[in-house]
């Protein structure tokens, strides 16, 4: 799935990186806390939070994330906005809240990952 | 040859957390290293990193990257770890409602440094601070 199928299955707004909306994503995770997030392993995947300080980007950026999508239609400042824009990792905000996001997606293919051994 | 780096942490400006990370990732990428290990690197010093602006007002963080490992001394003056072997548990933490609000204290720390790390030794006493030993190897 493309990060544009994302944005048109979660009606989600994009928030930067508007150019790389093609880009493929093969797995989700879904998570307010970031050592969860870490604690994941799985190649181009998208992260689904409602976390929306700079901490979410730079989890994201350590793990090779291509797109965050921020759920409950939370709205990052725009630090967090221009710390992703110079990451190349792509924003998108939902209004939907966190299960139905990730189950739109799950519903549609994409898959979930693993925890690290 | 190796390449050395060092980070002081300031632990006031919590919004600042992860640049020190972020800055040796792509030094890493840089020396073009293969993505494994970079990986392995970042998120261990990330959540170390992490650690230091939570739970002890910051440190100073010593990166080298040689051909074979890449070294990682974590070191801070906070309170110490009481209970190394908990601290190590998953799911453990000591963290407060503020921290969590920040998307931290899952008690996953501690244990992703040693999943992503090679070698992990930790020195700590209570009340004089913490200093985390960590090898990740190039090959």
């Amino acid at each position: 799935m493309t990060v544009r199928d994302i944005k048109t299955i979660l009606n989600a707004d994009v928030l930067c990186c508007e150019e790389e909306l093609e880009r493929e994503v093969h797995s989700a995770c879904g998570s307010d806390l970031m050592s969860d997030v870490l604690a994941f392993v799985k190649e181009q995947a998208v992260l689904l939070t409602g976390l929306i300080n700079p901490q979410a980007v730079r989890t994201a950026e350590m793990m090779d994330m291509s797109c965050i999508v921020f759920v409950r239609g939370k709205q990052p400042t725009q630090d967090v906005i221009d710390l992703a824009q110079s990451r190349g990792i792509i924003l998108l905000s939902t209004k939907l809240e966190m299960f139905s996001s990730c189950g739109l997606l799950f519903k549609n293919g994409l898959q979930g990952g693993r925890l690290k051994q | 040859m190796s390449v050395k780096l060092n980070f002081k942490i300031d632990g006031n400006d919590f919004t600042r957390a992860g640049e020190a990370s972020g800055e040796v990732k792509r030094v890493l990428k840089e020396l073009g290293l293969s993505s494994d290990v970079i990986r392995n690197v970042s998120i261990s010093l990330y959540e170390g990193e992490i650690n230091m602006y939570l739970h002890a007002n910051g440190g100073e963080i010593d990166v080298e990257v040689s051909p074979d490992v890449i070294t990682m001394v974590l070191a801070d003056k906070g309170p110490g770890i009481a209970d190394i072997s908990l601290a190590m548990k998953e799911g453990y933490s000591t963290a407060n409602d503020s921290i969590r609000s920040l998307g931290f204290g899952a008690g996953m720390g501690l244990p992703n440094i040693k999943k992503y790390s090679d070698e992990m030794e930790i020195e700590t006493e209570l009340g004089v601070g913490t200093t985390i030993r960590l090898k990740v190897y190039v090959k």
